[in-house]
């Protein structure tokens, strides 16, 4: 029981739930809703290590994963801004579908092997600094370090660029912004599309760089959720994300490792001795998802901030209303 | 109106296809015709999906069919994988009506299945106890947990306006993790992961018990679990449309603002709506764990959380459209289990959502053909 090396494969855990925040934080901004984030992971994580098994290069596998996740997205997209369906059973459908072809191409993958994994190195002098170092910069994923130019990078582009006022204008105010001349389709499109290839690369991350494989639907195991859950904790911001997606990772990691000493802060301790009382630390990240949203819930109703104004809502030209 | 029109500007293409918004409920066999029509697509874009994979589609197919309805026999079992899904899908109808979206109805499932369990093994009868009153105490216990499951998601929602998809979510997982924990820890048969079988008092009957006074009821699985289904159909098509709180569950559900301001208590109703959809699920499991199973083991459902929100779907959150929704899908369930690649009736069950929630779009729109000018 290290916590440096704890925290440290915590944050890499993290990661995972990092990209398909964020991913999820862009399409919500632009007012979809997109529950579909499971599925894709997991078409994300089938299609990374297939891809990675049948060519032996996992750069490849990256590429597909995001790839593929971003174009299944399209289909949510389509019928949620286009159809105008509701876009939590369209989000749903979604999921179910991915899931249902990423079980069905991935049949048989389980026993594929081993295969080469993304690099994992550390930064010269900042994985110096006392007990940050170790934990944010050294033998890390090179996704990991993605991941932290990522958060200032979508944080920068969500608040402070052109794109991103526009973006922002879509999700709280679709008819303003249709007036001054933005495509309020291409812009929902796009920022789905944006949200399926990070949720494709959060699946990546987990089959090509965190926990290697394919375990069918146990690969993902609800972190989809979780990410949909954390959007809301993190108020659509971008460094709240990070900060939930990282100490997530760290109480997974935690969990795993909790049950191996024999000794625990110097007493007998107890999850090694019953074994079984493993399935109730098994219930923490869940339980604690719900602790979390509740917090969320409560800040956003006395701070009064709130979900983007049109989220949910499909927008029809020249019909009124948001 | 709201036009989009999708129009191909051609010089040779005289016609107009236009989408208008439909001013007045559409007649009504169309929606019927549009979800069929929809589950044709399905199938078909299925089928190819299953020939790209390696497998035979056409042959998928007749097996399914042929697997599921057959005969009488194979019927039978198609019913008893109908059944659950029946309650489950009434759990998801009544819940969407109020649009609360309860997704957690795997996990309802489960604790259901867990309470009914407990009456057994904790035990809290002893297991010579008549029938006549260890059913019903199960069936309390199962619709119990599962209301109790459907409680916390309800309260927290009410309370603290916690989103229901993602509480309702988690709870799932939180469920499976509790169950294991009695499967592997308490009820553990010899270190089996699975509890031991419980007596033949707490099983429900089945129409094979009766073989000797009707020989025809031979070897058939149908179990009471399936009357269980046919009651709660009728109970909820009654509450939601012949009782005061369900006119309120529907005014919830189709106006929240305007019923704020009748004065219905939504805090109250979040919570009712809840508990109820949550005990449907439960008593899905009870029935499933007494009818089937006879045992508290892990797998108990191939997902009958999650198809139940697709019957809902399909049945358009119509009590007795359930019941029939429910069989094609046990059909598409039992017949499942032996077509590989295994993954293949979950993607069945996910296109066909994809498309019954795209087709709702010919529900609110026309289509008109017109003459170009």
């Amino acid at each position: 029981m290290d916590f440096v090396t704890i925290l440290q494969a915590g944050v890499a855990t993290g990661t995972v739930l990092l990209f398909a925040t964020i991913g999820e934080i862009f399409a919500e901004r632009s007012g979809v809703m997109n529950l579909g984030v499971e599925g894709m992971m997991l078409l994300g994580a089938m299609s990374a290590f297939s891809t990675a098994v049948k060519f032996g290069n996992p750069w490849l596998g990256l590429l597909v994963a995001m790839i593929s996740a971003g174009l299944i997205s399209q289909i949510h997209a389509f019928i949620a801004i286009q159809l105008q369906a509701d876009q939590v059973v369209s989000g749903l459908a979604l999921g179910f579908l991915a899931t249902g072809v990423s079980l069905v191409l991935g049949e048989g993958l389980s026993k594929a092997g081993t295969i080469s994994l993304l690099p994992k190195f550390s930064i010269p002098i900042l994985a110096q600094i006392p007990v940050l170092g170790p934990i944010f910069f050294a033998h890390q994923s090179i996704l990991v370090y993605f991941g932290y130019l990522l958060i200032p990078a979508s944080w920068y582009y969500i608040n402070y660029t052109r794109p991103g006022l526009n973006l922002r204008a879509v999700g709280e105010y679709p008819a303003a912004a249709d007036s001054l001349g933005i495509n309020i389709y291409r812009q929902r499109y796009f920022y789905v599309f944006v949200g399926g290839v990070l949720a494709g690369l959060a699946g990546a991350t987990i089959s090509l760089a965190i926990a290697p494989g394919w375990f069918s639907e146990m690969t993902t195991a609800g972190q989809g959720w979780i990410a949909v859950g954390l959007v809301i904790f993190a108020q659509w911001d971008p460094f709240r994300a990070a900060f939930g997606a990282y100490i997530f990772g760290a109480l997974r990691r935690l969990i795993l490792d909790i049950q191996g000493p024999m000794v625990l802060f110097g007493l007998k301790n107890p999850f090694y001795y019953n074994p079984y009382w493993g399935f109730f630390l098994q219930m923490v990240p869940y339980a604690f998802t719900i602790v979390v949203l509740v917090i969320g819930s409560r800040e956003a109703i006395r701070k009064r901030i709130g979900a983007p104004a049109a989220l949910g809502l499909p927008y029809i030209r020249g019909e009124r209303g948001l | 109106m709201a036009i989009k029109p999708i129009e191909k500007p051609s010089s040779f293409f005289p016609f107009r296809i236009v989408f208008e918004k439909r001013l007045k409920e559409p007649a009504h066999w169309v929606p019927f015709f549009v979800s069929l029509l929809a589950i044709i697509i399905a199938l078909i874009l299925s089928g190819g999906l299953i020939q790209i994979a390696g497998g035979d589609a056409i042959k998928s197919y007749s097996h399914i069919a042929k697997a599921s309805f057959g005969s009488i026999g194979v019927f039978s079992d198609t019913l008893v994988k109908a059944t659950p899904l029946i309650l489950v899908g009434l759990a998801c109808s009544v819940a969407f009506r109020a649009r609360l979206w309860n997704i957690g109805a795997e996990g309802q499932f489960f604790l259901g299945a867990f309470g009914a369990s407990a009456v057994v093994l904790t035990p809290l009868l002893p297991a010579n106890t008549s029938p006549w009153i260890f059913i019903p105490v199960m069936m309390l216990a199962g619709i119990l947990m599962g209301a109790l499951w459907g409680f916390i998601p309800g309260f927290l929602k009410a309370k603290y306006n916690v989103n229901e998809i993602i509480s309702t979510l988690m709870m799932n997982y939180i469920a499976v993790a509790w169950n294991n924990f009695f499967i592997y820890a308490v009820w553990s048969e010899s270190g089996f992961q699975m509890s031991k079988v419980f007596p033949k008092t707490a099983w429900l009957p089945r129409l094979a018990d009766y073989a000797k006074e009707v020989p025809a009821f031979r070897g058939l699985t149908t179990h009471l679990g399936l009357l269980f289904g046919i009651l709660a159909s009728i109970l909820v098509w009654f509450i939601l449309y012949r009782s005061r709180w369900g006119y309120e569950i529907r005014l919830i559900g189709d106006n929240p603002q305007a019923a704020r301001y009748a004065g219905l208590n939504i805090t109250r109703n979040t919570i009712l709506v809840m508990m109820f959809s949550g005990g449907l699920a439960g008593l899905a499991g009870m029935s499933e764990i007494t009818g089937v199973v006879h045992r508290l083991q892990g797998a108990i459902s191939p997902g009958y959380g999650f198809t139940g929100i697709i019957v809902a779907w399909l049945a358009k959150l119509n009590p007795f459209a359930v019941i029939l929704v429910s069989i094609l899908f046990g059909a598409l369930i039992l017949a499942g289990r032996e077509i590989q690649p295994s993954g293949i009736p979950k993607m069945i069950q996910g296109i066909i959502l994809v498309c019954l929630i795209a087709s709702d779009f010919f529900l609110r729109y026309q289509i008109r053909i017109t003459r170009r000018a």
